[in-house]
């Protein structure tokens, strides 16, 4: 089962909620912690564990053969990409505007344009007593996170059994990367704040998951700051409003300096046993 | 013209809020950029009047006409993004798994496959409250050309700066390292990182300074919250000098912050402490852009 942590807005607590709802489950059952924000994987420095595995993960681009190429410039027709560009004398590839469709290479008359691995970022698997932690690091200057959260997921499916609870920590927003990190779970959790810019980011977020089809509810963070118009938002809208975790100088120190929360504040436990009993209800095909 | 960015690696680390305010504190004097374009908030504080409006479209979708098309699965076949879906033979695109590369139309044997350009999102030439003009977005849910508009947006934001002959535009930036931030950073005059002193802090600002150090951008850092963690907060501190990182300001951990956003307000007109700090920034910054 995945259940994947995500928000519109940026710095609502992903990490917060992901990290220590995986250590809370972890203590009882055997769990996974994924993090999927492969721009700025964060889940890593509030976890410890040993090194269990770790892989180059790399993108499929054509590479220009000159020896049978006529230049007949079919590669440069068929891209829609604009990522392959026939000159006078050579063939020039553009990785970083390739979407690895193999369509050059493989529509190629004289097959000059073999597809070749580019390293796009780095897997790594760590495992602590009931947690294995999967992280996926994008390497600077690639520009697409798509792809590397795809073979996260392939890793994933290849290395746990269905039932093991994955807990998904996803990227921000609600483009490309976000969908591509949710798509597959089985339960979306959307962290937000209790501000304007919480609730409009919320609101595109819900909108989101709903085209996806998914089962999904919301944890307010920062309860107490702001106003009380998500939580309003969520009755109107019929979305569970699974807990609060409370707003506190106290939290943020602790977060500060990479603690986990359900050890030192009670009131975080509360809630994320609150979101834990969520997916044990979900698992037993409980409550929407 | 000279383009101011605001990045930061880690999202909620104040970005918005700061480039909002540095967009009231410049008044008419600077176009407004918000390339923040899945997550748009400047909106909700500067009051944009959405303008004129330009329809945004980029890529392509397959769509199957199922009248001809004869289920040989050819398109399954080749599509590396398993958007073919099939249901008791017959064949559909998921749209959302589709990137509009075009390879099933190429090989579909019975030309049952066209591409049709998506209408992925909008922008928006606006007027907002300061009397400026602001250049905003929103991109349809689950669009991949995020780039692409960020730099539209950036474009149009461009011209408007030449055409009034103002010479600051001021971009709101978007979290990460992605083809988004890429984008937006391309051609700036002056990267403003805004971060703050947590673990994540740091580890997202130096991830996105390698990007801006790789465009060999100049950058500025704000350390926002900076009385949250005394021991990263002086690892941050460091980090700047050794990497000649032009320390811009450090603001305390303030609730101000979330009751201006509440009320509507930009920080500055909101606290009238933080907003003579702010002031001393903003013009720092500018001097930074305009000396040379």
């Amino acid at each position: 089962m995945k259940v994947a942590i995500a928000s519109g807005k940026g710095g609502t607590g992903k990490t917060t909620l992901a990290t220590n709802l995986a250590s809370y489950l972890s203590r009882t059952a055997p769990v996974a912690l994924v993090d999927m924000d492969v721009e700025e994987p964060n889940s890593a420095l509030f976890l410890s564990g040993n090194a269990h595995h770790q892989e180059t993960k790399s993108k499929q681009i054509p590479q220009w053969h000159a020896k049978n190429c006529t230049l007949c410039g079919n590669c440069q027709e068929v891209c829609n990409f604009n990522a392959v560009l026939v000159m006078a004398k050579r063939v020039m590839v553009f990785p970083e505007l390739c979407h690895s469709c193999y369509v050059c290479s493989e529509l190629c008359p004289t097959q000059s344009l073999p597809m070749t691995q580019k390293p796009m970022g780095e897997l790594t698997h760590l495992k602590a007593d009931n947690l294995d932690f999967v992280e996926s690091r994008l390497l600077i200057g690639e520009e697409q996170a798509a792809p590397l959260i795809k073979q996260t997921h392939d890793y994933v499916d290849a290395n746990f059994l269905p039932e093991m609870i994955k807990i998904l920590d996803s990227p921000p927003g609600t483009a490309c990367p976000m969908i591509e990190a949710t798509k597959d779970a089985d339960l979306v959790v959307l962290v937000t704040e209790p501000t304007p810019f919480g609730l409009h980011d919320l609101k595109l977020a819900v909108e989101t998951v709903r085209h996806l089809g998914k089962t999904f509810g919301v944890v307010i963070n920062r309860d107490g700051i702001g106003d009380d118009a998500v939580a309003r938002y969520c009755e109107d809208e019929n979305i569970k409003l699974i807990a609060r975790i409370p707003n506190s100088r106290r939290i943020a120190e602790i977060y500060a300096r990479g603690g986990l929360l359900i050890d030192e504040v009670p009131a975080v436990k509360d809630a994320v046993a609150l979101v834990a009993t969520t997916i044990q209800d979900h698992l037993k095909g409980g409550t929407r | 013209m000279k383009e101011i960015v605001v990045v930061s690696g880690k999202g909620g680390t104040g970005k918005t809020s700061l480039t909002a305010s540095f967009a009231v504190l410049g008044g008419t004097d600077v176009i407004v950029a918000d390339c923040d374009v899945d997550a748009a908030d400047m909106h909700l504080l500067l009051e944009p009047d959405f303008a004129r409006e330009e329809a945004f479209f980029s890529g392509e979708l397959a769509v199957i006409d199922q009248g001809q098309c004869s289920g040989c699965g050819r398109c399954a076949e080749v599509c590396r993004f398993d958007a073919i879906r099939v249901d008791e033979g017959i064949y559909t695109v998921d749209d959302l798994g589709c990137e509009g590369c075009g390879y099933c139309a190429r090989v579909c044997p019975d030309a049952a496959i066209t591409n049709i350009e998506q209408n992925v999102g909008s922008f928006y030439r606006s007027t907002i409250r300061t009397g400026s003009s602001m250049v905003h977005a929103r991109l349809k849910i689950g669009a991949d050309n995020s780039g692409k508009l960020v730099a539209k947006v950036k474009k149009a934001a461009r011209q408007l700066a030449e055409q009034q002959a103002k010479e600051i535009v001021l971009v709101d930036g978007s979290p990460g390292i992605g083809c988004p931030v890429v984008s937006s950073l391309s051609g700036a005059s002056l990267a403003v990182l805004v971060t703050e002193p947590t673990v994540s802090g740091i580890h997202d600002l130096k991830r996105v300074y390698q990007l801006v150090k790789k465009f060999g951008i100049r950058a500025g850092c704000i350390i926002n919250k900076a009385d949250l963690n005394p021991s990263v907060r002086e690892d941050l501190r460091a980090f700047l000098e050794h990497e000649k990182i032009i320390p811009l300001m450090e603001i305390p951990y303030d609730e101000a912050f979330t009751a201006a956003i509440t009320a509507g307000k930009t920080i500055v007109e909101w606290d009238a402490s933080l907003r003579t700090r702010i002031e001393g920034c903003w013009s720092t910054i500018t001097a930074l852009v305009t000396e040379h």
